[in-house]
Protein backbone atom coordinates (compact mmCIF):
# COMPACT_ATOMS: atom_id res chain seq x y z
CA UNK A 1 0.00 0.00 0.00
CA UNK A 2 1.31 3.40 -0.95
CA UNK A 3 2.09 6.00 1.64
CA UNK A 4 -0.37 8.79 2.44
CA UNK A 5 0.96 11.97 0.83
CA UNK A 6 -0.28 15.48 0.17
CA UNK A 7 -0.75 16.13 -3.53
CA UNK A 8 -2.81 18.42 -5.69
CA UNK A 9 -5.55 16.18 -7.04
CA UNK A 10 -4.80 16.84 -10.74
CA UNK A 11 -1.15 15.95 -10.19
CA UNK A 12 -2.20 12.82 -8.32
CA UNK A 13 -4.49 11.84 -11.21
CA UNK A 14 -1.67 12.32 -13.74
CA UNK A 15 0.64 10.20 -11.55
CA UNK A 16 -2.05 7.50 -11.33
CA UNK A 17 -2.49 7.51 -15.11
CA UNK A 18 1.28 7.16 -15.52
CA UNK A 19 1.17 4.12 -13.20
CA UNK A 20 -1.25 2.62 -15.73
CA UNK A 21 1.59 2.65 -18.27
CA UNK A 22 -0.42 4.45 -20.94
CA UNK A 23 1.02 4.31 -24.45
CA UNK A 24 -0.42 7.60 -25.58
CA UNK A 25 -1.99 10.79 -24.27
CA UNK A 26 -3.63 13.38 -26.47
CA UNK A 27 -4.56 16.31 -24.28
CA UNK A 28 -5.31 19.97 -24.86
CA UNK A 29 -5.00 22.05 -21.68
CA UNK A 30 -8.06 23.86 -20.34
CA UNK A 31 -8.82 25.19 -16.87
CA UNK A 32 -9.35 23.44 -14.46
CA UNK A 33 -7.93 20.34 -16.14
CA UNK A 34 -4.63 21.93 -17.24
CA UNK A 35 -2.44 20.50 -14.50
CA UNK A 36 -3.27 16.97 -15.68
CA UNK A 37 -2.00 17.84 -19.16
CA UNK A 38 1.03 19.67 -17.78
CA UNK A 39 2.05 16.96 -15.35
CA UNK A 40 1.62 14.13 -17.86
CA UNK A 41 3.69 15.97 -20.45
CA UNK A 42 6.36 16.60 -17.78
CA UNK A 43 6.47 12.90 -16.91
CA UNK A 44 6.91 12.04 -20.58
CA UNK A 45 9.53 14.76 -21.15
CA UNK A 46 11.48 13.65 -18.07
CA UNK A 47 11.56 10.09 -19.34
CA UNK A 48 9.50 8.82 -16.40
CA UNK A 49 6.61 7.75 -18.60
CA UNK A 50 7.26 5.87 -21.83
CA UNK A 51 4.33 7.23 -23.81
CA UNK A 52 3.61 9.40 -26.81
CA UNK A 53 2.30 12.79 -25.67
CA UNK A 54 0.52 14.32 -28.64
CA UNK A 55 0.28 18.10 -28.40
CA UNK A 56 -2.94 18.55 -30.29
CA UNK A 57 -4.32 21.92 -31.40
CA UNK A 58 -7.82 21.51 -29.99
CA UNK A 59 -10.01 19.13 -28.00
CA UNK A 60 -11.63 17.93 -31.21
CA UNK A 61 -8.16 16.87 -32.30
CA UNK A 62 -7.42 15.42 -28.86
CA UNK A 63 -10.38 13.06 -29.08
CA UNK A 64 -9.62 12.29 -32.73
CA UNK A 65 -6.03 11.45 -31.83
CA UNK A 66 -6.97 9.13 -28.97
CA UNK A 67 -9.56 7.40 -31.18
CA UNK A 68 -6.86 6.75 -33.78
CA UNK A 69 -4.31 5.65 -31.21
CA UNK A 70 -6.77 3.40 -29.42
CA UNK A 71 -7.75 1.88 -32.77
CA UNK A 72 -4.09 1.15 -33.39
CA UNK A 73 -3.97 -0.72 -30.09
CA UNK A 74 -2.47 1.90 -27.78
CA UNK A 75 -3.67 2.43 -24.21
CA UNK A 76 -4.91 5.98 -24.75
CA UNK A 77 -5.85 8.78 -22.41
CA UNK A 78 -7.21 12.27 -22.58
CA UNK A 79 -8.64 14.86 -20.21
CA UNK A 80 -10.70 17.98 -20.64
CA UNK A 81 -13.29 20.36 -19.19
CA UNK A 82 -16.32 22.38 -20.20
CA UNK A 83 -15.92 23.96 -23.65
CA UNK A 84 -13.26 21.40 -24.47
CA UNK A 85 -15.73 18.60 -23.82
CA UNK A 86 -18.34 20.42 -25.90
CA UNK A 87 -15.87 20.56 -28.76
CA UNK A 88 -15.23 16.82 -28.38
CA UNK A 89 -18.93 16.05 -28.32
CA UNK A 90 -19.14 15.12 -32.00
CA UNK A 91 -16.57 12.38 -31.51
CA UNK A 92 -17.76 10.86 -28.25
CA UNK A 93 -20.43 8.58 -29.78
CA UNK A 94 -17.93 7.54 -32.46
CA UNK A 95 -15.46 6.36 -29.80
CA UNK A 96 -18.14 4.24 -28.16
CA UNK A 97 -19.55 2.95 -31.46
CA UNK A 98 -16.04 1.85 -32.42
CA UNK A 99 -15.84 0.13 -29.02
CA UNK A 100 -12.58 1.85 -28.17
CA UNK A 101 -11.50 1.61 -24.52
CA UNK A 102 -10.41 5.22 -24.08
CA UNK A 103 -10.16 6.73 -20.62
CA UNK A 104 -10.88 10.42 -20.14
CA UNK A 105 -10.82 12.64 -17.06
CA UNK A 106 -13.35 15.45 -17.05
CA UNK A 107 -12.48 18.25 -14.64
CA UNK A 108 -16.08 19.39 -14.47
CA UNK A 109 -16.64 23.04 -15.19
CA UNK A 110 -19.63 25.17 -16.14
CA UNK A 111 -20.31 25.60 -19.83
CA UNK A 112 -20.39 29.13 -21.25
CA UNK A 113 -22.21 31.49 -21.42
CA UNK A 114 -21.59 33.61 -19.65
CA UNK A 115 -17.97 32.54 -19.52
CA UNK A 116 -17.23 30.83 -16.23
CA UNK A 117 -14.36 28.56 -15.28
CA UNK A 118 -15.75 27.14 -12.04
CA UNK A 119 -17.42 23.90 -11.17
CA UNK A 120 -20.80 22.42 -12.02
CA UNK A 121 -21.97 19.47 -14.13
CA UNK A 122 -23.26 21.32 -17.19
CA UNK A 123 -20.38 19.93 -19.28
CA UNK A 124 -20.94 16.22 -18.64
CA UNK A 125 -24.75 16.25 -18.71
CA UNK A 126 -25.05 16.99 -22.46
CA UNK A 127 -22.80 13.93 -23.06
CA UNK A 128 -25.22 11.59 -21.32
CA UNK A 129 -26.21 9.65 -24.43
CA UNK A 130 -22.78 9.30 -26.01
CA UNK A 131 -22.53 5.64 -25.02
CA UNK A 132 -19.72 6.13 -22.52
CA UNK A 133 -19.42 4.70 -19.04
CA UNK A 134 -19.60 7.67 -16.66
CA UNK A 135 -18.39 7.74 -13.05
CA UNK A 136 -18.08 10.59 -10.53
CA UNK A 137 -15.33 11.04 -7.94
CA UNK A 138 -16.13 12.41 -4.50
CA UNK A 139 -12.60 13.20 -3.33
CA UNK A 140 -8.99 13.04 -4.46
CA UNK A 141 -8.57 9.40 -3.51
CA UNK A 142 -11.56 8.41 -5.60
CA UNK A 143 -10.26 10.47 -8.53
CA UNK A 144 -7.06 8.38 -8.44
CA UNK A 145 -8.74 5.05 -7.87
CA UNK A 146 -11.46 5.55 -10.50
CA UNK A 147 -8.84 6.66 -13.05
CA UNK A 148 -6.91 3.42 -12.63
CA UNK A 149 -10.04 1.26 -12.53
CA UNK A 150 -11.31 2.97 -15.70
CA UNK A 151 -8.62 1.36 -17.88
CA UNK A 152 -9.42 -2.10 -16.57
CA UNK A 153 -13.16 -1.65 -17.04
CA UNK A 154 -12.84 -0.07 -20.49
CA UNK A 155 -10.44 -2.71 -21.82
CA UNK A 156 -12.31 -5.76 -20.53
CA UNK A 157 -13.36 -7.90 -23.50
CA UNK A 158 -16.98 -7.87 -22.27
CA UNK A 159 -17.00 -4.05 -22.19
CA UNK A 160 -14.74 -2.38 -24.79
CA UNK A 161 -16.22 1.04 -24.19
CA UNK A 162 -14.76 4.44 -23.32
CA UNK A 163 -14.99 5.65 -19.71
CA UNK A 164 -15.12 9.20 -18.37
CA UNK A 165 -14.02 9.90 -14.80
CA UNK A 166 -15.66 13.09 -13.57
CA UNK A 167 -13.68 15.16 -11.10
CA UNK A 168 -15.26 18.40 -9.90
CA UNK A 169 -13.21 21.38 -11.07
CA UNK A 170 -11.40 23.36 -8.35
CA UNK A 171 -13.32 21.74 -5.45
CA UNK A 172 -11.33 18.60 -6.27
CA UNK A 173 -8.85 19.43 -9.01
CA UNK A 174 -7.12 22.30 -7.23
CA UNK A 175 -7.15 20.83 -3.75
CA UNK A 176 -3.95 19.69 -2.07
CA UNK A 177 -5.15 16.85 0.12
CA UNK A 178 -4.03 13.50 1.53
CA UNK A 179 -4.07 10.62 -0.92
CA UNK A 180 -2.67 7.11 -0.92
CA UNK A 181 -0.88 6.59 -4.18
CA UNK A 182 -0.77 2.92 -5.18
CA UNK A 183 2.65 1.53 -5.98
CA UNK A 184 3.70 0.53 -9.49
CA UNK A 185 3.74 -3.12 -8.41
CA UNK A 186 0.17 -2.91 -7.14
CA UNK A 187 -1.08 -1.27 -10.31
CA UNK A 188 0.80 -3.80 -12.47
CA UNK A 189 -0.82 -6.59 -10.49
CA UNK A 190 -4.27 -5.04 -10.91
CA UNK A 191 -4.03 -3.85 -14.50
CA UNK A 192 -2.60 -6.23 -17.11
CA UNK A 193 -1.22 -4.89 -20.40
CA UNK A 194 -3.86 -3.86 -22.93
CA UNK A 195 -4.69 -6.62 -25.42
CA UNK A 196 -6.85 -5.02 -28.11
CA UNK A 197 -9.57 -7.02 -29.84
CA UNK A 198 -8.47 -5.69 -33.24
CA UNK A 199 -5.93 -3.14 -34.34
CA UNK A 200 -5.41 -0.87 -37.29
CA UNK A 201 -2.30 -2.03 -39.08
CA UNK A 202 -1.27 -1.71 -42.73
CA UNK A 203 -0.24 -5.36 -42.85
CA UNK A 204 -3.53 -6.59 -41.39
CA UNK A 205 -6.24 -4.39 -42.88
CA UNK A 206 -9.51 -4.04 -40.98
CA UNK A 207 -12.28 -1.46 -41.14
CA UNK A 208 -13.29 0.47 -38.02
CA UNK A 209 -16.06 3.03 -37.79
CA UNK A 210 -17.64 1.92 -41.04
CA UNK A 211 -20.71 3.23 -42.85
CA UNK A 212 -24.15 1.84 -41.97
CA UNK A 213 -27.49 2.85 -43.39
CA UNK A 214 -30.99 1.90 -42.31
CA UNK A 215 -30.27 -1.76 -42.92
CA UNK A 216 -27.90 -2.05 -39.95
CA UNK A 217 -27.99 1.19 -37.97
CA UNK A 218 -30.75 0.16 -35.56
CA UNK A 219 -29.00 -3.13 -34.79
CA UNK A 220 -25.76 -1.29 -34.08
CA UNK A 221 -27.53 1.10 -31.69
CA UNK A 222 -29.16 -1.84 -29.89
CA UNK A 223 -25.78 -3.54 -29.64
CA UNK A 224 -24.24 -0.41 -28.11
CA UNK A 225 -27.07 -0.13 -25.60
CA UNK A 226 -26.58 -3.76 -24.60
CA UNK A 227 -22.83 -3.19 -24.30
CA UNK A 228 -23.29 -0.24 -21.92
CA UNK A 229 -25.86 -2.14 -19.84
CA UNK A 230 -23.69 -5.27 -19.73
CA UNK A 231 -20.66 -3.28 -18.61
CA UNK A 232 -22.16 -3.07 -15.14
CA UNK A 233 -21.25 -6.65 -14.27
CA UNK A 234 -17.60 -5.97 -15.12
CA UNK A 235 -17.67 -2.66 -13.24
CA UNK A 236 -18.88 -4.47 -10.11
CA UNK A 237 -16.26 -7.20 -10.54
CA UNK A 238 -13.47 -4.67 -10.99
CA UNK A 239 -14.61 -2.77 -7.89
CA UNK A 240 -14.66 -6.02 -5.89
CA UNK A 241 -11.16 -6.83 -7.02
CA UNK A 242 -10.04 -3.29 -6.14
CA UNK A 243 -11.45 -3.63 -2.64
CA UNK A 244 -9.50 -6.86 -2.13
CA UNK A 245 -6.20 -5.36 -3.24
CA UNK A 246 -6.51 -1.81 -1.91
CA UNK A 247 -9.08 -2.16 0.87
CA UNK A 248 -11.21 0.67 -0.51
CA UNK A 249 -14.65 -0.37 -1.69
CA UNK A 250 -16.63 1.15 -4.53
CA UNK A 251 -20.33 0.76 -5.26
CA UNK A 252 -22.61 2.26 -7.93
CA UNK A 253 -24.62 3.89 -5.14
CA UNK A 254 -23.16 4.66 -1.72
CA UNK A 255 -25.29 5.44 1.31
CA UNK A 256 -24.65 7.16 4.62
CA UNK A 257 -27.10 6.84 7.51
CA UNK A 258 -29.73 5.94 4.93
CA UNK A 259 -31.12 2.65 6.26
CA UNK A 260 -33.53 4.14 8.80
CA UNK A 261 -33.75 7.62 7.26
CA UNK A 262 -37.10 9.32 6.75
CA UNK A 263 -35.48 12.06 4.70
CA UNK A 264 -32.77 11.49 2.13
CA UNK A 265 -30.61 13.67 -0.05
CA UNK A 266 -28.89 12.47 -3.22
CA UNK A 267 -25.61 13.99 -4.42
CA UNK A 268 -23.07 13.30 -7.17
CA UNK A 269 -19.39 14.18 -7.03
CA UNK A 270 -17.63 16.38 -4.49
CA UNK A 271 -20.77 17.53 -2.65
CA UNK A 272 -21.12 14.18 -0.88
CA UNK A 273 -18.67 14.77 1.95
CA UNK A 274 -20.02 18.21 2.84
CA UNK A 275 -23.57 16.78 2.78
CA UNK A 276 -22.39 14.04 5.14
CA UNK A 277 -21.55 16.70 7.74
CA UNK A 278 -25.10 18.06 7.42
CA UNK A 279 -26.48 14.56 8.07
CA UNK A 280 -24.36 14.34 11.23
CA UNK A 281 -25.68 17.71 12.38
CA UNK A 282 -29.31 16.75 11.71
CA UNK A 283 -28.94 13.37 13.42
CA UNK A 284 -27.72 15.13 16.56
CA UNK A 285 -30.96 17.12 16.48
CA UNK A 286 -32.94 13.89 16.17
CA UNK A 287 -33.82 14.27 12.48
CA UNK A 288 -33.64 10.95 10.67
CA UNK A 289 -31.68 12.25 7.71
CA UNK A 290 -29.55 10.21 5.35
CA UNK A 291 -27.44 10.50 2.24
CA UNK A 292 -27.38 8.67 -1.09
CA UNK A 293 -24.37 9.22 -3.34
CA UNK A 294 -24.65 8.31 -6.99
CA UNK A 295 -21.22 7.30 -8.29
CA UNK A 296 -22.18 5.45 -11.48
CA UNK A 297 -24.15 7.63 -13.88
CA UNK A 298 -23.90 5.33 -16.93
CA UNK A 299 -24.90 2.55 -16.92
CA UNK A 300 -27.56 3.86 -14.55
CA UNK A 301 -27.84 1.70 -11.41
CA UNK A 302 -31.63 1.25 -11.28
CA UNK A 303 -31.78 -1.58 -8.73
CA UNK A 304 -29.36 0.08 -6.31
CA UNK A 305 -31.21 3.41 -6.43
CA UNK A 306 -34.57 1.73 -5.80
CA UNK A 307 -33.14 -0.17 -2.85
CA UNK A 308 -31.48 2.90 -1.36
CA UNK A 309 -34.58 5.10 -1.27
CA UNK A 310 -37.41 2.63 -0.76
CA UNK A 311 -38.03 3.30 2.92
CA UNK A 312 -37.73 7.08 2.86
CA UNK A 313 -40.66 9.46 3.11
CA UNK A 314 -38.97 12.26 1.20
CA UNK A 315 -36.01 12.45 -1.10
CA UNK A 316 -34.08 15.53 -2.21
CA UNK A 317 -32.33 15.07 -5.55
CA UNK A 318 -29.65 17.67 -6.11
CA UNK A 319 -28.53 18.78 -9.55
CA UNK A 320 -25.50 20.75 -10.77
CA UNK A 321 -26.98 21.41 -14.21
CA UNK A 322 -30.19 22.77 -15.72
CA UNK A 323 -32.47 21.27 -18.34
CA UNK A 324 -33.93 24.56 -19.56
CA UNK A 325 -37.67 24.33 -19.96
CA UNK A 326 -37.49 20.68 -18.98
CA UNK A 327 -38.79 18.56 -16.12
CA UNK A 328 -36.12 19.62 -13.59
CA UNK A 329 -32.44 18.85 -13.32
CA UNK A 330 -31.12 15.88 -15.31
CA UNK A 331 -30.42 13.73 -12.24
CA UNK A 332 -33.87 14.49 -10.84
CA UNK A 333 -35.68 13.45 -14.01
CA UNK A 334 -33.70 10.20 -14.19
CA UNK A 335 -34.37 9.33 -10.56
CA UNK A 336 -38.07 10.11 -10.95
CA UNK A 337 -38.20 8.00 -14.06
CA UNK A 338 -36.38 5.14 -12.31
CA UNK A 339 -38.93 5.17 -9.47
CA UNK A 340 -42.03 5.74 -11.62
CA UNK A 341 -43.33 2.17 -11.45
CA UNK A 342 -42.56 1.67 -7.75
CA UNK A 343 -45.67 1.29 -5.63
CA UNK A 344 -43.81 2.71 -2.67
CA UNK A 345 -41.63 5.71 -3.37
CA UNK A 346 -40.67 8.89 -1.53
CA UNK A 347 -41.93 12.34 -2.42
CA UNK A 348 -39.12 13.74 -4.56
CA UNK A 349 -37.83 17.32 -4.41
CA UNK A 350 -35.24 18.85 -6.70
CA UNK A 351 -32.73 21.54 -5.77
CA UNK A 352 -30.45 22.85 -8.50
CA UNK A 353 -27.37 24.26 -6.82
CA UNK A 354 -23.65 24.92 -7.00
CA UNK A 355 -23.89 26.36 -10.52
CA UNK A 356 -20.79 28.02 -11.95
CA UNK A 357 -18.88 27.51 -8.70
CA UNK A 358 -21.51 28.88 -6.29
CA UNK A 359 -20.31 27.54 -2.96
CA UNK A 360 -22.49 25.09 -1.06
CA UNK A 361 -22.03 24.82 2.69
CA UNK A 362 -23.19 22.42 5.38
CA UNK A 363 -25.71 25.12 6.28
CA UNK A 364 -27.22 24.93 2.76
CA UNK A 365 -27.76 21.18 3.05
CA UNK A 366 -29.36 21.55 6.48
CA UNK A 367 -31.61 24.25 5.00
CA UNK A 368 -32.76 21.91 2.23
CA UNK A 369 -33.81 19.28 4.76
CA UNK A 370 -35.59 21.86 6.90
CA UNK A 371 -37.49 23.08 3.86
CA UNK A 372 -38.80 19.68 2.75
CA UNK A 373 -39.67 18.68 6.30
CA UNK A 374 -41.71 21.89 6.66
CA UNK A 375 -43.59 21.04 3.44
CA UNK A 376 -46.03 18.74 5.25
CA UNK A 377 -48.49 18.59 2.35
CA UNK A 378 -45.76 17.69 -0.17
CA UNK A 379 -46.84 20.74 -2.17
CA UNK A 380 -43.38 21.29 -3.62
CA UNK A 381 -42.77 17.61 -4.41
CA UNK A 382 -42.07 16.85 -8.08
CA UNK A 383 -41.02 20.44 -8.70
CA UNK A 384 -37.56 21.96 -8.98
CA UNK A 385 -36.03 25.03 -7.41
CA UNK A 386 -32.78 26.97 -7.92
CA UNK A 387 -31.39 26.78 -4.41
CA UNK A 388 -30.31 30.15 -3.02
CA UNK A 389 -31.11 32.07 -6.22
CA UNK A 390 -31.45 35.87 -5.89
CA UNK A 391 -34.61 37.15 -7.53
CA UNK B 1 -9.59 21.78 13.06
CA UNK B 2 -7.75 24.98 12.34
CA UNK B 3 -8.74 27.09 9.33
CA UNK B 4 -6.37 29.72 7.95
CA UNK B 5 -7.07 32.38 5.34
CA UNK B 6 -4.11 33.92 3.56
CA UNK B 7 -4.32 37.35 1.96
CA UNK B 8 -1.79 38.38 -0.63
CA UNK B 9 -1.46 39.72 -4.11
CA UNK B 10 -1.24 37.57 -7.21
CA UNK B 11 2.42 36.57 -7.62
CA UNK B 12 3.37 36.77 -3.94
CA UNK B 13 3.15 33.03 -3.50
CA UNK B 14 0.17 32.56 -1.19
CA UNK B 15 -0.85 29.45 -3.15
CA UNK B 16 2.66 28.00 -2.91
CA UNK B 17 2.59 28.53 0.84
CA UNK B 18 -0.76 26.81 1.39
CA UNK B 19 0.43 23.92 -0.73
CA UNK B 20 3.73 23.57 1.17
CA UNK B 21 1.93 23.78 4.49
CA UNK B 22 -0.67 21.16 3.53
CA UNK B 23 1.93 18.77 2.10
CA UNK B 24 4.08 19.13 5.23
CA UNK B 25 1.16 18.66 7.61
CA UNK B 26 0.08 15.51 5.76
CA UNK B 27 3.66 14.19 5.80
CA UNK B 28 3.62 14.81 9.57
CA UNK B 29 0.60 12.49 9.85
CA UNK B 30 -2.11 15.12 9.95
CA UNK B 31 -4.99 15.74 7.57
CA UNK B 32 -4.96 18.94 5.56
CA UNK B 33 -6.39 20.84 2.63
CA UNK B 34 -4.61 23.63 0.79
CA UNK B 35 -6.48 25.51 -1.90
CA UNK B 36 -6.53 28.83 -3.74
CA UNK B 37 -9.50 31.16 -3.94
CA UNK B 38 -11.07 29.59 -6.99
CA UNK B 39 -11.05 31.63 -10.11
CA UNK B 40 -8.87 33.67 -12.43
CA UNK B 41 -5.99 35.40 -10.67
CA UNK B 42 -3.97 38.35 -11.89
CA UNK B 43 -0.53 39.43 -10.81
CA UNK B 44 -0.80 42.24 -8.27
CA UNK B 45 -4.52 41.85 -7.61
CA UNK B 46 -5.72 40.91 -4.11
CA UNK B 47 -6.01 37.13 -3.75
CA UNK B 48 -6.78 34.72 -0.96
CA UNK B 49 -5.71 31.15 -0.29
CA UNK B 50 -6.78 28.70 2.37
CA UNK B 51 -5.48 25.98 4.66
CA UNK B 52 -7.38 23.49 6.80
CA UNK B 53 -5.46 21.25 9.19
CA UNK B 54 -6.91 18.63 11.51
CA UNK B 55 -5.96 15.43 13.30
CA UNK B 56 -8.84 13.56 11.65
CA UNK B 57 -10.16 13.26 8.10
CA UNK B 58 -11.55 16.53 6.77
CA UNK B 59 -14.89 16.18 5.01
CA UNK B 60 -15.97 19.76 4.43
CA UNK B 61 -15.33 21.03 0.91
CA UNK B 62 -16.93 24.46 1.01
CA UNK B 63 -14.97 27.70 1.32
CA UNK B 64 -13.63 29.08 4.61
CA UNK B 65 -15.78 31.93 5.88
CA UNK B 66 -14.92 31.95 9.59
CA UNK B 67 -11.17 31.39 9.82
CA UNK B 68 -9.30 30.82 13.08
CA UNK B 69 -6.29 32.67 11.74
CA UNK B 70 -5.78 35.29 9.06
CA UNK B 71 -2.33 35.79 7.58
CA UNK B 72 -1.66 38.95 5.60
CA UNK B 73 1.31 38.65 3.24
CA UNK B 74 1.02 42.24 2.00
CA UNK B 75 0.14 44.93 4.53
CA UNK B 76 -0.91 47.32 1.74
CA UNK B 77 -4.09 45.22 1.56
CA UNK B 78 -5.18 46.50 4.98
CA UNK B 79 -7.84 49.10 4.34
CA UNK B 80 -8.37 47.74 0.84
CA UNK B 81 -9.65 44.28 1.82
CA UNK B 82 -11.44 43.55 5.08
CA UNK B 83 -8.86 41.02 6.18
CA UNK B 84 -10.59 40.27 9.49
CA UNK B 85 -13.93 39.50 7.82
CA UNK B 86 -15.56 36.52 9.53
CA UNK B 87 -12.60 35.94 11.88
CA UNK B 88 -13.76 33.68 14.72
CA UNK B 89 -14.04 35.19 18.20
CA UNK B 90 -10.59 34.70 19.70
CA UNK B 91 -9.14 34.46 16.21
CA UNK B 92 -5.62 35.62 15.39
CA UNK B 93 -4.20 38.02 12.83
CA UNK B 94 -0.66 37.73 11.50
CA UNK B 95 0.74 40.51 9.32
CA UNK B 96 3.92 40.80 7.32
CA UNK B 97 4.92 44.37 8.23
CA UNK B 98 7.61 46.43 9.90
CA UNK B 99 4.88 47.92 12.13
CA UNK B 100 4.25 46.78 15.70
CA UNK B 101 1.24 44.64 16.63
CA UNK B 102 -0.19 47.67 18.48
CA UNK B 103 -0.05 49.78 15.33
CA UNK B 104 -1.75 47.04 13.28
CA UNK B 105 -4.45 46.72 15.93
CA UNK B 106 -5.16 50.38 15.47
CA UNK B 107 -5.08 50.11 11.66
CA UNK B 108 -7.54 47.23 11.77
CA UNK B 109 -9.68 48.67 14.57
CA UNK B 110 -9.35 45.23 16.14
CA UNK B 111 -8.65 44.31 19.75
CA UNK B 112 -7.83 40.60 19.43
CA UNK B 113 -4.57 38.77 19.05
CA UNK B 114 -2.18 40.35 16.55
CA UNK B 115 1.30 39.24 15.54
CA UNK B 116 3.68 41.09 13.26
CA UNK B 117 7.04 40.40 11.70
CA UNK B 118 8.95 42.12 8.91
CA UNK B 119 8.81 39.07 6.63
CA UNK B 120 9.78 41.03 3.53
CA UNK B 121 12.85 42.44 5.29
CA UNK B 122 13.86 38.96 6.44
CA UNK B 123 13.28 37.48 2.97
CA UNK B 124 15.40 40.22 1.42
CA UNK B 125 18.27 39.59 3.86
CA UNK B 126 18.13 35.77 3.82
CA UNK B 127 17.20 35.12 0.20
CA UNK B 128 17.89 38.36 -1.60
CA UNK B 129 14.30 38.67 -2.80
CA UNK B 130 11.36 40.57 -1.29
CA UNK B 131 9.04 37.54 -1.44
CA UNK B 132 7.88 36.58 2.03
CA UNK B 133 5.50 33.69 1.39
CA UNK B 134 7.72 30.93 2.78
CA UNK B 135 9.15 33.23 5.45
CA UNK B 136 5.67 33.84 6.83
CA UNK B 137 5.05 30.10 7.26
CA UNK B 138 7.50 30.42 10.16
CA UNK B 139 5.32 33.15 11.64
CA UNK B 140 2.19 31.04 11.27
CA UNK B 141 3.78 28.00 12.90
CA UNK B 142 4.93 30.10 15.87
CA UNK B 143 1.52 31.71 16.41
CA UNK B 144 -0.56 28.54 15.94
CA UNK B 145 1.77 25.81 17.16
CA UNK B 146 0.29 23.50 14.49
CA UNK B 147 3.64 21.78 14.16
CA UNK B 148 7.35 22.47 14.47
CA UNK B 149 9.55 24.13 11.85
CA UNK B 150 11.25 20.76 11.20
CA UNK B 151 8.04 19.52 9.61
CA UNK B 152 8.56 21.98 6.73
CA UNK B 153 12.05 20.77 5.82
CA UNK B 154 11.20 17.96 3.43
CA UNK B 155 8.56 19.77 1.38
CA UNK B 156 10.67 22.95 1.13
CA UNK B 157 13.70 20.93 0.00
CA UNK B 158 11.59 19.08 -2.54
CA UNK B 159 10.15 22.31 -3.88
CA UNK B 160 13.17 24.62 -3.83
CA UNK B 161 16.20 22.35 -4.18
CA UNK B 162 19.42 24.32 -3.78
CA UNK B 163 17.71 27.45 -2.44
CA UNK B 164 15.71 25.45 0.12
CA UNK B 165 18.04 26.21 3.02
CA UNK B 166 17.69 29.97 2.50
CA UNK B 167 13.91 29.58 2.67
CA UNK B 168 14.21 27.51 5.83
CA UNK B 169 16.54 30.08 7.39
CA UNK B 170 14.08 32.86 6.62
CA UNK B 171 11.24 30.81 8.05
CA UNK B 172 13.21 30.27 11.25
CA UNK B 173 13.96 33.98 11.61
CA UNK B 174 10.28 34.86 11.25
CA UNK B 175 9.51 32.17 13.82
CA UNK B 176 12.03 33.69 16.25
CA UNK B 177 11.42 37.39 15.57
CA UNK B 178 7.64 37.61 15.44
CA UNK B 179 6.05 39.91 18.03
CA UNK B 180 2.70 38.80 19.45
CA UNK B 181 0.11 40.61 21.58
CA UNK B 182 -2.95 38.75 22.80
Amino acid sequence: MGKRVGLEVTVAVAEAVALCRIDMAGVYPITPQSHIAEHLSTLVADGKLDAEFVTVESEHSAMSAVIGASGAGARSYTATSSQGLMLMHELLPIASAMRLPITMAIANRAVSGPLNILNDHSDIMPQRDAGWIVVFAENGQEAIDLSIQAFKIAEHKDVMLPVSVNIDGFQLTHMVEPVEMPTQEEVDQFLPPFVPHATLHPARPVTMGAFAMSDYFTEIMKAKDEAVKNSKKVILDVWDEWAKIFDRSYKPVETYQADDADFLILTMGSMGETAQLAIDELRVKGVKAGLVKLRLWRPFPFAEIKAAVKNAKKLIVTDRAVSFGGPGGPVFSEIKSALYAETRRPAIYNYIYGLGGRDVTVHDFVGMFEKIIADTGNVAADTYEFWGVRE
Amino acid sequence: MIEVRWHGRGGQGAVTSVELLAVSAIAAGKYAQGFPSFGPERRGAPVAAFTRIDDKKINVRSGIYEPDVVLVLDSSLIGLVNVIDGLKPGGKVIVNTHKTPEEIRKDLNFNGSVATVDGTGIARKEMGVPIANTTMIGALLKVTGIMGLDAMKESVEHRFGRIAQKNLNAMKRAYDEIKIIN
